[in-house]
C-alpha cells in the first residue's frame, strides 16, 4: 500500500467519512461543469428539489458543442443552441459563476481552470469529463466523473469513492531535440498499455518532469486516462508555484507565502511508499504517431509498423481491426502516410506553447494543397496571446484555418468533423473509430509541432527533418 | 432504493478489448439534454450501415432480444467518462455486465445506475461468449449474494466484483446521493479545515 505520497495526503485530508459500502466519501474542493454533461444532473437535483451546496466551489463554462467559425446565437445546430440555452438556465438559476462567450475566459474547461489560477496543489477536482486528469499537473487529484455523479458534486460537494493504488512512473535523462510533452505522454500508454493504468493513480517524475513548464505537465496528466489510470499528477514545485502566482483566482500577496507552505507540504515525501515503479529513459522516446484505433497503438515516425503477431493473443482481434480500419499494414513506414486533415487544439494540446510550437514550423512554409489544415486555440486568452504574438498571422499565411475557442474536432460535437474515410493528422487525445465525427473516419496523434509538419508535407513528416532548415 | 441482488435473463456477447464509450455511444447523441433515448444508441456505428439498416451486429440478431446480460473482454467502456453509455444499454435493456476488466470511470458509471460489472479471467470469458453464440437461449443468473452466475439454474462460475459496488447494489445505497448528504455537517467540517478552501 502506497504511504506519504501526495495520493495519500490529498485524499486523506478530504475524506469526509467512510460509507457503509466500504467506499470513501470524498469532499470535492473544485467543481467545473460544462454544457454536456451538466444538463441531466441540473435535472435531477431540481427534481428533488435540491440546491448546489457549494456554488462558490463550481464553475462553468462551454467548451464541447460550440462552433469554432461563427459563434453568433442562435446557434444553426438547433441541439447545440438547446445545450446551452439548458447550461445558461441552470447557472443562473442555481448561482454559478459562468464564464461564457462574453467573458473573455471562456474555452476548454481543462485549459481554463489553470489559465485562472482555479487550479491549486493539494485540491480534489472533479468534472464530468474523463480528461479531468489534467489538473493533476498542479499537484491535485482530479477525476473525471458521469453525470449522475455531477450531480452528488452539485448536491452534496462530494463524491462516494473507491481508493486508487499509486504508481510512480520516472522518466529521467534528457529528451532529444524535437521530442515533446506529447510524445512522452504516448510513450507511456505505449510501454504501459491502455489498460495498465486501471486501479492506479499515476505520479510522474524524474528529471524529464522537473525540467517541464506546466502547460507541458498538463499534456501529460491530460493523457494519463488513456492509459487508464484516472488519475495522473505530478509534485508541485517551483515551477507550479511560479506558474501561478498573480491568476485571477491565486491567492494574493499577502495570503501567498502561507499558500505555498501548504502546497509544499502535500508532494510526496522523499521516502514515500508506491504500489509501483516503472523508469524510462528520455533517450529512448521520439516523435511518436499513432497507426491504430486506441492510444498505445503507436510508434516512432521512423519506425515500422508492427507485426500482428508481436500481439499476445487475446489482442489480435483489436489489432486486426486496427489495421483493417485505419487502412494500413504491418511492416509499412508511419512516415510518408498522407493525411487530408490536419487539427490542432484540444485540452491535450491547445495552449499557447503548443501554437508557438508548431507555428515555428509552419512559418514562412505553406500548407499542402491536399490538406485542410485549422488550428483551434484552447481557450478565449490563448487566442487573444496568441494574436498578440502574431501566430495566427503566421498560420493564416501558411494556409491554416484560425478559429474560435473550443473542443472542436478533438471529438466533432461542433460543425468541425472528418467526412467520409478522411485521416487526420491531430493534437487531440484519442484515436477511437468514429471519434472525429465521421464513422469511417481515421485519426493519427501526435505533437503540434508534428501536425504542423504533416499538414505542410502533405503526409506524416519527421518534424526535425523540417527543424534542421529553421 | 432498490436493492440488486439478482439478475436473470439471456445473455448477449459484444467481442472486443478496449471497446470504448465512442463506440458505445458516438458523441453527436451526447447533444440531447435528458437521457430519454439513449435506448436507441448503443453500438449505433456498428450496427447500421449508410441507409440505417442493421449490419448485423449481436444488438439486432433476434436469439439476443430482450437479454439483460451483457458479455465482454477487456478494458470495455475506456475513453471519455459520458454517462450516455450506460444509459444507453441499460435502456436497451442490459441490466448486469459481466467482462474481464471495466475502465474505471465506466465502471462506476454503472455501479450510480445499479448496474454490476462484474469481472472473470479470459478463459471463463471466452467459454462464456461461446455458450451464449451456441446456445443464445440459455437462462442465466447473476448472484450478487454469492457472486456466482447459474446457468439453467446451476452453478456455472464464481465471479469477481468491487466489494464496495457490491455492497452499494446489495444494500440498494449504489444511488449515493442519500448517503453523501447524510454527512452535510461532517462535509462542512472537513472544508473548514482545508486551507484552500479558507482562503489561506
Amino acid at each position: 500500500m502506497s504511504k506519504g505520497t501526495l495520493y495519500n495526503k490529498v485524499w486523506d485530508s478530504h475524506v469526509v467519512d467512510k460509507l457503509p459500502t466500504g467506499q470513501y466519501q470524498l469532499f470535492i474542493g473544485l467543481h467545473l461543469i460544462h454544457e454536456v454533461t451538466s444538463p441531466q444532473a441540473f435535472d435531477m437535483i431540481a427534481e428533488k428539489g435540491l440546491k448546489v451546496a457549494y456554488p462558490n466551489r463550481t464553475f462553468a463554462t462551454v467548451d464541447h458543442i460550440v462552433p469554432t467559425k461563427s459563434q453568433a446565437r442562435p446557434f444553426q445546430d438547433n441541439e447545440a443552441e438547446l445545450m446551452m440555452g439548458a447550461i445558461e438556465k441552470n447557472v443562473k438559476k442555481f448561482g454559478v459563476p459562468f464564464y461564457d462567450f462574453n467573458s473573455g475566459n471562456q474555452g476548454i474547461v481543462h485549459i481554463i481552470g489553470p489559465e485562472m489560477g482555479l487550479t491549486q496543489p493539494g485540491m480534489t477536482i472533479a468534472c464530468g469529463d474523463s480528461h479531468t486528469s489534467t489538473h493533476g499537473a498542479f499537484g491535485t487529484l482530479a477525476f473525471g466523473i458521469g453525470t449522475t455523479q455531477v450531480r452528488d458534486v452539485l448536491a452534496t460537494q462530494c463524491l462516494a469513492m473507491d481508493a486508487l493504488k499509486v504508481r510512480r512512473i520516472n522518466v529521467n535523462g534528457k529528451l532529444k531535440p524535437g521530442v515533446t510533452a506529447k510524445d512522452v505522454t504516448l510513450y507511456i500508454i505505449q510501454k504501459l498499455g491502455v489498460k495498465g493504468g486501471i486501479g492506479y493513480a499515476y505520479e510522474y517524475g524524474g528529471s524529464v518532469f522537473d525540467a517541464m513548464t506546466m502547460e507541458e505537465r498538463m499534456t501529460v496528466c491530460n493523457m494519463a486516462i488513456e492509459g487508464g489510470a484516472r488519475v495522473g499528477y505530478v509534485n508541485p514545485d517551483q515551477t507550479t508555484f511560479d506558474y501561478l502566482k498573480g491568476r485571477k483566482y491565486s491567492p494574493t500577496a499577502d495570503k501567498w507565502d502561507k499558500a505555498v507552505a501548504y502546497w509544499k507540504s502535500v508532494a510526496s515525501d522523499k521516502d514515500a511508499v508506491f504500489d509501483d515503479v516503472v523508469n524510462f529513459d528520455a533517450a529512448d522516446i521520439e516523435p511518436i504517431v499513432t497507426w491504430g484505433i486506441t492510444p498505445d497503438q503507436s510508434v516512432g515516425v521512423n519506425d515500422k509498423l508492427p507485426e500482428v503477431s508481436r500481439f499476445s493473443a487475446d489482442e489480435v482481434k483489436t489489432v486486426e481491426l486496427a489495421y483493417k480500419h485505419m487502412d494500413l499494414k504491418p511492416g509499412q513506414s508511419i512516415k510518408g502516410t498522407p493525411i487530408n486533415v490536419a487539427f490542432i487544439g484540444s485540452c491535450t494540446n491547445g495552449r499557447i506553447s503548443d501554437l508557438r510550437e508548431a507555428a515555428k514550423v509552419a512559418k514562412g512554409r505553406k500548407v499542402s494543397k491536399s490538406v485542410r489544415a485549422f488550428v483551434v486555440p484552447g481557450s478565449q486568452q490563448v487566442k487573444a496571446q496568441a494574436e498578440k504574438e502574431g501566430l495566427d498571422k503566421i498560420f493564416t499565411e501558411a494556409g491554416f484555418e484560425w478559429r474560435q475557442a473550443g473542443c472542436s474536432m478533438c471529438l466533432a460535437m461542433n460543425p468541425d468533423k472528418l467526412q467520409g474515410r478522411e485521416i487526420s493528422a491531430s493534437s487531440s487525445n484519442r484515436n477511437f473509430i468514429g471519434r472525429q465525427g465521421s464513422k469511417d473516419g481515421r485519426t493519427m496523434l501526435m505533437s503540434p509541432a508534428m501536425v504542423a509538419a504533416a499538414a505542410i508535407e502533405g503526409r506524416v513528416a519527421d518534424v526535425r527533418e523540417l527543424m534542421k532548415n529553421l | 432504493m432498490n436493492k440488486v441482488t439478482q439478475i436473470e435473463g439471456k445473455a448477449v456477447p459484444v467481442e472486443g478489448n478496449d471497446i470504448d464509450t465512442d463506440r458505445i455511444i458516438p458523441a453527436r447523441y451526447l447533444k440531447e439534454i435528458t437521457f430519454t433515448n439513449m435506448g436507441n444508441y448503443p453500438f449505433y456505428d456498428e450496427r447500421f450501415d449508410a441507409e440505417g439498416k442493421p449490419k448485423g451486429h449481436p444488438f439486432d440478431l433476434p436469439q439476443f432480444q430482450g437479454a439483460h446480460l451483457l458479455f465482454v473482454n477487456q478494458n470495455f467502456g475506456c475513453g471519455s467518462s459520458r454517462e450516455h453509455a450506460p444509459q444507453s444499454l441499460m435502456r436497451w435493456g442490459v441490466r448486469a455486465i459481466i467482462g474481464e476488466s471495466f475502465a474505471e470511470i465506466f465502471a462506476g458509471n454503472c455501479t450510480m445506475l445499479g448496474i454490476p460489472t462484474a469481472t472473470v479471467n479470459h478463459g471463463e470469458m471466452m467459454k462464456l461468449q461461446t455458450l451464449v453464440k451456441e446456445k443464445p437461449e440459455t437462462k442465466f443468473m447473476l448472484d450478487l449474494e454469492k457472486k456466482t452466475l447459474l446457468s439453467e439454474g446451476k452453478e456455472y462460475l464464481k465471479f469477481d466484483i468491487h466489494e464496495s459496488k457490491r455492497n452499494a447494489l446489495v444494500n440498494g445505497t449504489w444511488d449515493s446521493t442519500g448517503l453523501l448528504l447524510g454527512n452535510a455537517g461532517k462535509t462542512a467540517e472537513v472544508a473548514k479545515k482545508l486551507p484552500y478552501v479558507a482562503g489561506f
